[in-house]
C-alpha cells in the first residue's frame, strides 16, 4: 500500500529527472557553458550593474536551477535585467558563461510567458518584428511604439527629446529597408524551422 | 589599409556624427574602407533574446556577404562595440561549435550563402587603430594638439568583454585609450569607471536603473573635472549625452558633461572642421570644451574652472611600483 | 624461442584477490589452462590462491621453488606497482634471483577493465602466456649499490629548510645550508604572529635561527645561489655561487655602524615588501643570521659613482671590502633537500581591486610587516599616510586563489591568515572587521576554535567573493572611503560596504623561478608550477630523483607545522641513507653498449634525468646509472640500437607480444586476427 508520503517522494524524483532544468539549459547555450562548476561565490552577483535592482542575484538564478526550481527561474525578471555587459563572465572564477547563460533564460522566459513584467520581452519582441520587416533596426519606430504600449504617460516627457534627435538628424521618421529582403526572409524562416525541432 | 567596413544601424543615424568623424579622418589615417554591401542589422541585444539559431544566422548573413565580398582583405571593422560584439561572437561560435556552424550555414544556405567560420576577422574600429595604425603614426599626423582639454576616456563594456581573441591585454583596466589621448595632445583624467556598463537598453525597460548607470559615469568624470567623455560606441555616446539631460531631471542635478566619439577628438587633432565632424549635433554642448582648445568662442557666461580634484598621494608609506606597461 | 623452453621450469600463480580478480575471471580455468597448455613452454605447476600476497601466498611459492626447482616464476595478480617487491621477496628467500620473478597483471589491467567474464579470462590467460614467454629471457640481476656521501645539502633556510638542517646536523653527520636572501629565516620572519596559538613568530624562530646559525655541523651559506648540479644520489657535486657582500666576514662584528652611516635610502622590496625603507648597506632584519651586512651594488653610491664609501670609512674593524668578487664552491652531498618555499600572488594582476592604484589597500605580507612591532609603523595599524588608524577595515579571501582566472588551486593558509588578521585588528583598533569569503576553510588542530573566537571579537563576515574595490562613490557616505562592492550570498544582495582599509589575502605561488631550479636539480614541476612529490600520499617529501627531496612549500602550499613536519621527513630520509652507508637502486635502468655506439648523442638531451653524458675521448655516449629511472626514452631513441633496458630488452619484449598473441600455443580461441600463425611447440 502506498502512503502519501511515498507519492510525494516520486513525484519529486521523477520532476527532478525530468527537469533536468541545467541540461535543458547548457543544450540551448552556445559553447561549454560549465554551470554545473559553479561554487555560488557571489562574484557575479556583486559584480552586476543592474544587480540591485533585479528579483534574483544571477548566483540566485544559478542555484535555482540547478535545485530545478524552472518557474521561479522562467518568472524572475533577472534576465531581462542583464544588460550583457559581460562583467560577470569574465571574473567568474569558475569561467561560467553566464551572460550566454542569461540570454538562453531570456528565450526560455519568453517561450513560458510566465514573466510579470513584460517591458523588456516586448521591448526585443518590437525589435525583432522590425528586423525582420525591413533588415534593419527602426528607431523612431521602436521607441513610439515601445512607449505607446508600456508608458504611455511619459511620452509628453520624451517629446523634447525625440524633437532633439529629430532637429540634430540623428533620427528618421522612416525606416530603411535592405535589398536583399526577401534573402533575409529565407534565411531567418529556415533557421527558425531548425530551432522549432531542436 | 583596406578593412570591410560594418556600420550598424546606430552608425547612420543615431550616431550620425561617429560615421561623419569617421570619414572625416579615413584619408588621414590611409584607412579604405568598403561597406559590406547591404548588410543587416546585427540584432543587438534583442534579438539573441528572442531566438537562438536565427539570432545567429541574422549576423551570419553580414559574415557571409563578407566573405562574398571579401576580395584581398578579410577584416572586417566594426565602430559599434554591440555589432562587433555580435559578429565577433558569432565567429568565435561557430569555430568552436560544429553543430552551430552547420546549422547556421544550413539557414544561410536558404538564402543562397554560405560562412565558413575563421574566414574573417572581426575588429573594432579602435583595436584597428591602436594595432594597425598605432599611436606613434597618430602622433605623427596631429596637427593641432588638444593641449588643455582634459579627456575622460570611456571604452564602456562590450569591446573590452568577453574578449574573445584576446585583444585587450587588460581587459579589466586597460590604458590604450588614453595612450591615444595623450597622444593626440589631451590630458587624461583619472576614470575608474572605464568599462563600466553605460545601461544599454535598460533606458526603454528600467529608465530608473539606466540612469542610475548613467549617473555614475557622468559623476565620476565630473568628479576628476574633466572636460569631455570620450567613447567608441554609439549607445554609449546615446545614452550618456541625450539621456544625460534626462538623467539630470530625474536626480536634479546639473552635470554637463559633453560626450565625444574618439573620431571626433582625432580629427580635431587633426585641424578638421568641428562642422564636417558632426560637432554640435550633441544634446551636452561641446561648446565650452571645444572653446579651451581655442575652437569656439568662451561664452561669458561660463563658470570658471573648479579646483582641481586629484586622486591623494599620501606621505608615508611607499606604494608599490606599477606593473609593466601600466600608465599610472 | 624454441631453445629457451626446456631450460626453465617456470611456475605460474594465479591469484583470486578475494573477487577482485575472481569475479570476473575465471581463475581455476586459467590456472588448469596454464598447467596444460603452458607445459610445453616450460610451465611445471599452474596454481590459483585466495590471496597469494598473503604469508600463506607466499609460502606456496617459496616451498614450489625449493621443492620443484623452479628457475623462474610468474604471478598474475594485482598491479606490480603493489606488490612486486613481495613476490620478488618471496623468491629471494627461497634462494632465486628475484629479478627472476614477473608480475601479470590480471586485475588492474583485466578484471578491473573489463566487463564480459569470458573475454577478461581469455585475456587473463594471454597475460600470462605473455609473461611466460618473456620470463624465459629474464637473467639474475643485483641490485646497484652506491656509496652515500654523508654530507646534506639543504637549498633554502626558510622554516623547512632550517628544521631540515638541524635534524642532520644533530645527528653528527655536515650539512651545507645554502640560502639565497642575505639571512636565513624565510618568509616566517616576516611574519608578526602565527596562527592558531598567536605565538610572535620571530620569537619561535629566532632560536632556531641561532641554533642553525652556530651549530658546529651546519656550514652557513647565505647571500648565496646554486649554480650547478653534477652527480647523482650519494654523490652529488653542487657548484654554489657565494655573492660578494662586500663585508669580509671574518672581520665583521655585525655592529651595524655602516648601516647607521649610509646616506643612501632605497625602498625594500624584499624583506619589508615595499612598503619601507632601507639603505644600499643593509642586514635584512635585527635578528639575521649570520648578522654581516651586505651592500646592495645596484643602489650604493661607490658602485653608482665612484664617491661616498662612508661605510667603509666609519667601520671600525675595516671589513668593507669594496674589491670583493663572488666566490665560486664546490660542494661535495650524498643528498639535497629543497626547501625553497613560495612567493605571494602578485595582486596587482587583480585590477578590479585598486591594489596599487588606491593607497589603502594592502597585502597579507604587507600587512604583517606592519602589525610586526619592528616593521615600519613599529607595530601600528594605520592607514598608507602612515598616522591614521582605520576605522573599518575588510579582509578579503581568495585573492589569486580557487580562480581560473589566475590560479585554480586553493592555498591552504589564508582563511586561517584572514581570521588571525581580524583578531590583531581587533586587538589593536577599534575597527569594525569585515571578512569577505567563499568557505571559511579551517581544518587545522585548533583552528575551527580559533574562528569561534574570532566570530566572538565580532567580526562581521560576509559570504561573498568581492567583486570590486573602488573608490568612486556613488551613495551617501562613501566619499572618501574605499568601497568594497560583492554579494552577499546568504543574505542575496548586491552589498556597497565602505571602509577605511583594505587587506587582500593573497594566495601562494611557486617562486617565479621554480621552473628553472627544477631542471638544474632534475626533478620536474607540476602544471601549476609547485615541485612533484613521488607519491601525494605515500611519498610527499621525495621526488621522482633518487637523493632529491623537498620540505615545505617549494611542493604546495601549507602551513608552518606542516613545513616543519616535511622538514623533519625529509631529514629522516636522508639520515636513514647516510646511516646505511650505501643505496640499493632497483637494477632496471639502460645501459650502452659502448661498440655499438656511433657517438650521434641523439639520446644526450633526449634523457629526462640528465643520465646521459659524453665522453669526449672515447667518443661515446654513456649512462650513470643511478641517475637513470629506466624510462626507456633513450633505448627507443638509439638509432644503432645501442641501447637496451635491463629488464627490457629487446628479446623479453618481442617474446612477451608472441605471448600475448598466444603464437606459442596456437589457440584457435585467441581473440587475435586470423594472420596468427599457429607454432609448433
Amino acid at each position: 500500500m502506498v502512503n502519501g508520503s511515498d507519492l510525494a517522494l516520486e513525484v519529486e524524483l521523477l520532476e527532478a529527472e525530468e527537469l533536468n532544468l541545467v541540461a535543458l539549459v547548457e543544450a540551448q547555450t552556445p559553447g561549454d557553458t560549465r554551470l554545473a562548476m559553479c561554487i555560488q561565490c557571489g562574484t557575479c552577483g556583486g559584480s552586476c550593474p543592474s544587480g540591485p535592482d533585479m528579483d534574483h542575484t544571477p548566483r540566485q538564478i544559478f542555484a535555482m536551477l540547478r535545485a530545478g526550481f524552472k518557474d521561479d527561474v522562467l518568472r524572475s525578471n533577472t534576465p531581462w535585467y542583464c544588460v550583457s555587459c559581460y562583467l560577470c563572465t569574465v571574473r567568474c572564477p569558475q569561467e561560467i558563461r553566464i551572460t550566454d547563460l542569461m540570454y538562453t533564460l531570456k528565450r526560455m522566459s519568453v517561450e513560458a510567458g510566465l514573466y510579470e513584467d513584460s517591458t523588456a520581452p516586448d521591448l526585443s519582441g518590437t525589435f525583432v518584428d522590425y528586423v525582420e520587416r525591413y533588415g534593419r533596426s527602426f528607431e523612431f519606430g521602436l521607441a513610439t511604439r515601445h512607449n505607446l504600449r508600456h508608458r504611455p504617460l511619459s511620452m509628453p516627457s520624451m517629446v523634447p527629446m525625440g524633437f532633439g534627435m529629430l532637429t540634430k538628424g540623428r533620427m528618421d521618421l522612416t525606416p530603411h529597408q535592405i535589398e536583399g529582403l526577401d534573402q533575409l526572409r529565407s534565411i531567418l524562416r529556415r533557421a527558425k524551422e531548425l530551432e522549432a525541432v531542436q | 589599409m583596406r578593412y570591410l567596413f560594418y556600420p550598424g544601424c546606430s552608425m547612420q543615424r543615431t550616431a550620425r556624427p561617429y560615421l561623419d568623424s569617421l570619414h572625416a579622418i579615413q584619408e588621414t589615417l590611409e584607412l579604405e574602407l568598403e561597406e559590406v554591401h547591404d548588410w543587416n542589422c546585427c540584432g543587438a541585444t534583442e534579438y539573441m533574446s528572442i531566438y537562438r539559431l536565427p539570432a545567429f544566422a541574422l549576423i551570419g548573413r553580414n559574415l557571409a556577404l563578407a566573405q562574398q565580398q571579401a576580395n584581398g582583405s578579410s577584416t572586417v571593422m566594426a565602430a559599434c562595440s554591440a555589432c562587433y560584439l555580435n559578429l565577433s561572437k558569432t565567429d568565435h561560435y561557430m569555430r568552436e561549435d560544429s553543430q552551430l556552424s552547420q546549422d547556421v550555414n544550413t539557414a544561410l544556405q536558404a538564402g543562397g550563402l554560405r560562412y565558413d567560420p575563421g574566414t574573417i576577422a572581426v575588429r573594432h574600429l579602435l583595436d584597428v587603430i591602436l594595432n594597425d595604425i598605432g599611436v606613434e603614426r597618430i602622433r605623427e599626423l596631429v596637427t593641432r594638439p588638444l593641449t588643455g582639454l582634459r579627456v575622460a576616456a570611456y571604452y564602456g563594456c562590450m569591446i573590452v568583454r568577453p574578449d574573445l581573441e584576446h585583444r585587450w591585454e587588460n581587459p579589466e583596466y586597460p590604458t590604450a585609450l588614453e595612450g591615444l589621448m595623450t597622444a593626440l595632445g589631451a590630458e587624461v583624467v583619472d576614470f575608474p569607471l572605464k568599462t563600466h556598463c553605460c545601461g544599454g537598453h535598460m533606458t526603454q525597460i528600467s529608465p530608473e536603473t539606466a540612469y542610475e548607470l548613467i549617473r555614475r559615469l557622468v559623476h565620476g568624470a565630473a568628479l576628476y573635472e574633466a572636460d569631455v567623455l570620450v567613447t567608441v560606441c554609439p549607445m554609449c555616446q546615446l545614452n550618456l549625452d541625450a539621456y544625460q539631460v534626462e538623467m539630470n531631471k530625474h536626480f536634479k542635478t546639473d552635470y554637463e558633461i559633453p560626450i565625444l566619439f574618439v573620431t571626433q577628438l582625432m580629427g580635431l587633432a587633426f585641424g578638421k572642421d568641428p562642422d564636417e565632424l558632426g560637432l554640435g549635433r550633441e544634446f551636452v554642448d561641446s561648446g565650452p570644451a571645444l572653446a579651451k582648445i581655442g575652437l569656439a568662442a568662451l561664452d561669458d557666461e561660463q563658470a570658471p574652472p573648479s579646483p582641481r580634484k586629484k586622486r591623494k598621494k599620501e606621505e608615508g608609506l611607499p606604494m608599490p611600483p606599477p606593473m609593466e606597461g601600466e600608465l599610472r | 624461442m624454441s631453445e629457451k623452453n626446456a631450460r626453465e621450469r617456470i611456475g605460474v600463480y594465479v591469484c583470486h584477490c578475494g573477487t577482485n580478480i575472481a569475479g570476473v575471471v575465471d581463475v581455476k580455468e586459467v590456472a588448469r589452462w596454464a598447467t596444460e597448455r603452458l607445459a610445453n613452454r616450460g610451465v611445471v605447476v599452474a596454481r590459483d590462491d585466495k590471496f597469494m600476497c598473503s604469508s600463506l601466498g607466499q609460502e606456496l611459492i617459496e616451498s614450489d621453488i625449493e621443492k620443484l626447482g623452479l628457475t623462474r616464476v610468474v604471478v598474475a595478480a594485482c598491479s606490480p606497482h603493489l606488490h612486486e617487491k613481495t613476490f620478488r621477496a618471496a623468491c629471494a628467500r627461497a634462494g632465486l634471483n628475484p629479478y627472476l620473478c614477473e608480475m601479470a597483471s590480471i586485475r588492474e589491467q583485466v578484471s578491473w577493465v573489463t566487463a564480459d567474464k569470458q573475454v577478461a579470462t581469455q585475456k587473463a590467460k594471454a597475460m600470462i602466456s605473455g609473461a611466460v614467454e618473456r620470463v624465459h629471457y629474464h637473467v639474475p640481476l643485483e641490485p646497484l649499490r652506491v656509496p652515500i656521501n654523508e654530507a646534506t645539502l639543504v637549498v633554502g633556510g626558510g622554516i623547512a629548510g632550517i628544521q631540515a638542517a638541524l635534524e642532520i646536523a644533530n645527528t653528527g653527520h655536515p650539512v651545507y645550508l645554502v640560502e639565497r636572501d642575505p639571512s636565513i629565516g624565510g618568509h616566517m620572519a616576516q611574519f608578526d604572529k602565527t596562527f592558531p596559538t598567536l605565538d610572535c613568530a620571530a620569537c619561535i624562530l629566532t632560536p632556531r635561527m641561532s641554533e642553525a646559525g652556530s651549530h658546529p655541523n651546519i656550514h652557513l651559506l647565505t647571500w648565496s645561489e646554486v649554480e650547478k648540479v653534477d652527480g647523482s644520489v650519494g654523490s652529488f657535486s653542487v657548484a654554489v655561487r657565494k655573492k660578494a657582500r662586500y663585508v669580509n666576514t671574518d672581520l665583521c662584528t655585525g655592529c651595524g655602524i655602516c648601516v647607521e652611516k649610509c646616506p643612501k635610502k632605497v625602498i625594500d622590496s624584499e624583506f619589508e615588501v615595499g612598503i619601507a625603507y632601507r639603505k644600499a648597506v643593509y642586514t635584512p632584519f635585527a635578528q639575521a643570521v649570520p648578522r654581516y651586512p651586505v651592500v646592495d651594488d645596484l643602489n650604493c653610491i661607490y658602485f653608482e659613482k665612484g664617491t661616498c664609501k662612508a661605510c667603509e670609512k666609519f667601520c671600525p674593524t675595516n671589513a668593507i671590502d669594496f674589491e670583493q668578487q663572488d666566490e665560486l664552491i664546490t660542494l661535495e652531498v650524498g643528498n639535497i633537500i629543497l626547501a625553497t618555499g613560495f612567493d605571494l600572488f602578485d595582486a596587482r594582476r587583480i585590477p578590479q581591486y585598486g591594489y596599487g592604484r588606491l593607497a589603502n589597500i594592502f597585502t597579507s605580507l604587507e600587512f604583517e610587516r606592519m602589525c610586526n612591532a619592528a616593521g615600519p609603523t613599529e607595530g601600528a595599524i594605520v592607514l598608507r599616510d602612515g598616522r591614521t588608524a582605520p576605522r573599518s577595515v575588510g579582509i578579503i579571501h581568495c585573492v589569486g586563489s580557487r580562480d581560473r582566472n589566475y590560479n585554480p588551486y586553493c592555498s591552504a593558509i589564508c582563511c586561517m591568515q584572514s581570521l588571525k588578521f581580524a583578531h590583531l585588528l581587533h586587538e589593536r583598533t577599534g575597527a569594525k572587521v569585515y571578512n569577505f569569503y567563499i568557505d571559511i576553510r579551517t581544518p587545522g588542530k585548533d583552528f575551527d576554535e580559533f574562528y569561534q573566537r574570532v566570530l566572538e571579537e565580532g567580526t562581521l563576515f560576509v559570504r561573498g567573493k568581492v567583486a570590486e574595490v573602488t573608490d568612486a562613490a556613488r551613495l551617501l557616505g562613501e566619499e572618501g572611503k574605499l568601497i568594497i562592492q560583492v554579494e552577499d550570498t546568504l543574505v542575496g544582495r548586491q552589498r556597497r560596504i565602505p571602509v577605511d582599509m583594505v587587506i587582500l589575502s593573497a594566495g601562494l605561488e611557486p617562486r617565479r623561478d621554480a621552473d628553472e631550479v627544477a631542471r638544474q636539480f632534475g626533478i620536474s614541476c607540476s602544471s601549476a608550477g609547485w615541485f612533484t612529490e613521488k607519491h601525494p600520499k605515500l611519498d610527499p617529501v621525495s621526488t621522482m630523483t633518487e637523493g632529491l627531496f623537498v620540505a615545505g612549500c617549494a611542493s604546495g602550499p601549507k602551513d608552518i607545522p606542516a613545513s616543519v613536519a616535511q622538514g623533519s621527513a625529509a631529514a629522516a630520509r636522508v639520515i636513514s641513507y647516510i646511516e646505511q652507508g650505501e643505496l640499493s637502486l632497483e637494477p632496471v635502468r639502460a645501459f650502452i653498449e659502448a661498440a655499438k655506439c656511433s657517438g650521434c648523442r641523439i639520446c644526450n638531451d633526449l634523457c629526462p634525468f640528465n643520465a646521459i653524458t659524453f665522453d669526449e675521448q672515447l667518443v661515446v655516449s654513456e649512462i650513470t646509472t643511478a641517475l637513470c629511472q629506466g624510462c626507456g626514452t633513450c633505448v627507443a631513441a638509439c638509432p644503432a640500437g645501442a641501447i637496451s633496458g635491463t629488464g627490457f630488452s629487446d628479446e623479453q619484449v618481442l617474446a612477451q607480444i608472441e605471448g600475448l598473441l598466444m603464437l606459442n600455443v596456437g589457440d584457435p580461441t585467441a581473440f587475435v586476427g586470423s594472420h596468427a600463425e599457429l607454432v609448433e611447440a
